[in-house]
C-alpha cells in the first residue's frame, strides 16, 4: 500500500472539507479543474449522470452560481446559513497513475439550522488530478446513502 | 374587526370555513379536517397516480399512494393499466416494496400468496388446509377504477363519479398544450425529485398558481439566470392571467408567448438557445425541428393546477401527497422527449436540477416559505388566510373566471371545490 499517496490525498480532501465547513468558497472554487464536475446522483445504481436526473450536476459555471446563491443573502432557505461539520474517513485509493488518483471515502455531515440538527452520510469518490505538489478536483461524486428517499433542503455544499 | 370570528368552533361545518375571499386557519391545522379530507377528497375523486411513460412495458409497475393508502400502478401483459391496493388479501402485508420495476407477479413475502399484474389471486401455497373454504376469485388485490388522459393516469375509489374527461373539463385543452413540449416526441418521465415539508398540503396546492411570490422568494434563482430568462420571468406585472377552469382546476399563464409551443416557429432562435440549436443542427436535425425543440425545451409558459394532487407546471409534473395535517410530500417529475436528441434532453435535465430538488435554486426557498406559513398558522387560531388578491379585476371567462396573473383566483377555485366536496 502506497501510504505516501494516501496521506497526500487525505490531506487534500480534509482541506477541502474544512474549507466548505468554514465558508471559504472562493478557495474551494479554485480547487477545481475548469471542466470538473460536482455530482450528487439520485439513483444509487446510476452511472450515466450526464443523461439522468441528479440533485446536482455542476460544471464550473453552476458551482460559481451555487456559491453566489449561498452567500448572497437573497435566499430565505439559506438565511440564516446552516452550520455544518463534516468528518471524512475510510480513505481508499481505487486507482492511480502518474496524472490521476481516484479515491473513495466516507463522509458524515451534521447540519444545524433553525432548531434542527440533521445528519447526512455519503460515500464520496474523488477523481484528483496531480497539480505540482497538490491536486485539483476533476470529479467529486457524492452518493448519499439515502439519495432515493425524500430529502429536505440542503442549503450548503456537500 | 372583519377578519376575526368570535370563537373557533371545531364542529363548524366545512362550508363555514371557506368564504369567497378567505379560508379559515383551521384548514391548515385541524387534524379532524385532515381526516375528513382523505375521505371526502382523496378517496372520492380522481387522483393522479402516474404518467404512462413511468410504466412503459408489459410488467412495468410503480408503487405510490392515494391519500394514505399504498397502491401499485401496473401494466399487464395486454398493456392494460391497473391500480391495485398494495395489501395482501390474506393478512394485509404489502405485496410490493419497490418504487418501480418490472415483474410477472406480486408475491406476498409473509405466506407467499401471489397475484397477477391485474391483481387476480393466482396461487396460495399449501392450499389443502383451506379445503373448499377459499375461493381465489373472491380475493384479488382490490382494483381501483383507472382512466387516462394524454398519458396522465388517474385512479379513484368511486365507481359512480363522472368520467375523468368530464372531471378535467376545460383543463383538457391545457393538458394538450402542455404535452407540446415533447416537440413531436412522446413525453417521458425519467426521474423525479422527492421531498417533504412540514406543512399542510393545501399550502403547496396554492403555490402552483401564486405568481405573487415569485420575484421575492425566487430572488436568488433570478440572480442566477441570463438576461433573456430574467426578462421572461418578470411576469408579475405582465399580460399573463389566472383562470378558474371549474372543478377546482385552474391555470396561471405567466408567459403568454409560450402557451402554444407549436406557434411562431419561424421566429429567430433566442440568444440563450443558440448553442443548443447549433448542436442540434450539427446532429443533422432539420431547421424546422430544431426550432420546434428549442422553443419547447424550456417548457410551457403556464402552470395548470389540477385538483387535488397534480400540476402540469411549466416543464415538469408536480405531485403532492398528504402525509399528515402538518406534513406533505412533493414529487417534481422531470420531463424529457422520448427518443429525442440527448443534447436537448440534457438541457431539460439540467434546467430541472437548477430550480428543483433539495439542492435546486428554487424549491428549497418555496419549502422554507411554506414551512413558515404552517408555523405562523399556529398563532391566531381565529384568524383567516386571505385570498382576495385580484378580486376587483375578476370577470367571467369562457371556462370560468379570469383575473390578472398574480390574482388568487386559482386558489379561490381550489377552495370552492374543497368546500363543495367537504360539504357533500
Amino acid at each position: 500500500m502506497n501510504l505516501h499517496t494516501l496521506q497526500e490525498v487525505t490531506a487534500f480532501i480534509w482541506q477541502e472539507g474544512d474549507m466548505l465547513d468554514h465558508g471559504e468558497f472562493a478557495a474551494w472554487l479554485n480547487l477545481w479543474v475548469e471542466k470538473g464536475t460536482y455530482i450528487i446522483p439520485i439513483d444509487p445504481r446510476e452511472e450515466d449522470f450526464e443523461n439522468s436526473l441528479n440533485y446536482a450536476y455542476d460544471d464550473h459555471h453552476m458551482r460559481t452560481l451555487r456559491v453566489q446563491r449561498l452567500t448572497s443573502g437573497e435566499s430565505i432557505s439559506t438565511s440564516p446559513q446552516p452550520r455544518t461539520v463534516r468528518s471524512l474517513s475510510t480513505f481508499r485509493i481505487l486507482a492511480q497513475d502518474a496524472e490521476r488518483v481516484t479515491v473513495r471515502c466516507a463522509q458524515n455531515l451534521r447540519e444545524f439550522r433553525k432548531d434542527s440538527l440533521k445528519h447526512y452520510s455519503a460515500d464520496i469518490v474523488y477523481t484528483l488530478v496531480r497539480d505540482g505538489d497538490s491536486f485539483r478536483i476533476e470529479r467529486k461524486l457524492i452518493r448519499l446513502i439515502n439519495s432515493d428517499d425524500t430529502l429536505a433542503g440542503i442549503g450548503y455544499i456537500l | 374587526m372583519s377578519n376575526l370570528i368570535d370563537v373557533v368552533n371545531l364542529d363548524a361545518s366545512p362550508a363555514d370555513l371557506v368564504l369567497p375571499d378567505r379560508v379559515h386557519t383551521s384548514l391548515y391545522t385541524d387534524p379532524k379536517l385532515f381526516d375528513a379530507e382523505l375521505e371526502k377528497i382523496f378517496y372520492s375523486t380522481w387522483v393522479w397516480v402516474a404518467h404512462a411513460s413511468e410504466i412503459p412495458e408489459a410488467g412495468s409497475y410503480k408503487s405510490t399512494f392515494i391519500g394514505k393508502q399504498p397502491v401499485i400502478v401496473a401494466r399487464d401483459r395486454k398493456k392494460q393499466v391497473h391500480v391495485l391496493l398494495n395489501r395482501c388479501r390474506h393478512r394485509g402485508a404489502t405485496v410490493c416494496e419497490h418504487k418501480k420495476g418490472k415483474t410477472n407477479s406480486f408475491v406476498c413475502p409473509y405466506h407467499g400468496w401471489s397475484y397477477a399484474l391485474d391483481g387476480s389471486l393466482r396461487g396460495v401455497p399449501h392450499p389443502e388446509s383451506y379445503g373448499d373454504c377459499l375461493d381465489k376469485s373472491e380475493l384479488p388485490l382490490v382494483s381501483l377504477r383507472v382512466e387516462e388522459y394524454a398519458g396522465m393516469l388517474f385512479a379513484t375509489f368511486k365507481d359512480d363519479i363522472e368520467p375523468l374527461t368530464d372531471f378535467l373539463g376545460p383543463a383538457k385543452k391545457w393538458i394538450d398544450l402542455f404535452m407540446k413540449q415533447g416537440a413531436g416526441y412522446p413525453i417521458k418521465v425519467p426521474g423525479e425529485h422527492r421531498f417533504r415539508f412540514p406543512g399542510n398540503w393545501k399550502i403547496q396546492l396554492e403555490n402552483t398558481t401564486d405568481a405573487y411570490h415569485f420575484p421575492l422568494v425566487h430572488k436568488s434563482f433570478l440572480s442566477s439566470v441570463d438576461e433573456e430568462t430574467l426578462k421572461l420571468f418578470d411576469f408579475v406585472e405582465g399580460p399573463g392571467y389566472v383562470e378558474d377552469l371549474g372543478n377546482g382546476h385552474s391555470v396561471m399563464v405567466m408567459i403568454p408567448d409560450l402557451v402554444d409551443l407549436e406557434a411562431d416557429l419561424d421566429r429567430p432562435v433566442p440568444e440563450r438557445f443558440e448553442g443548443l440549436a447549433a448542436e442540434l443542427r450539427d446532429e443533422g436535425i432539420d431547421e424546422q425541428q430544431v426550432r420546434r425543440i428549442v422553443r419547447a425545451v424550456g417548457g410551457s409558459g403556464f402552470n395548470l393546477n389540477l385538483f387535488p394532487n397534480v400540476a402540469c407546471s411549466m416543464a415538469f409534473f408536480r405531485v403532492l401527497q398528504p402525509i399528515s395535517v402538518t406534513e406533505t410530500e412533493i414529487h417534481h417529475s422531470v420531463i424529457t422527449m422520448d427518443g429525442g436528441p440527448a443534447t436537448a434532453n440534457r438541457y431539460r435535465l439540467r434546467l430541472h436540477e437548477h430550480f428543483q430538488g433539495p439542492m435546486g435554486f428554487g424549491t428549497p426557498d418555496d419549502s422554507e416559505a411554506w414551512e413558515r406559513v404552517q408555523k405562523g398558522a399556529s398563532a391566531g387560531e381565529d384568524l383567516w388566510i386571505m385570498l382576495n388578491r385580484g378580486l376587483p379585476g375578476e370577470k367571467p371567462s369562457e371556462d370560468g373566471l379570469v383575473s390578472d396573473v398574480s390574482a388568487e383566483t386559482g386558489m379561490r377555485a381550489a377552495y370552492q371545490q374543497w368546500k363543495k366536496m367537504m360539504s357533500a
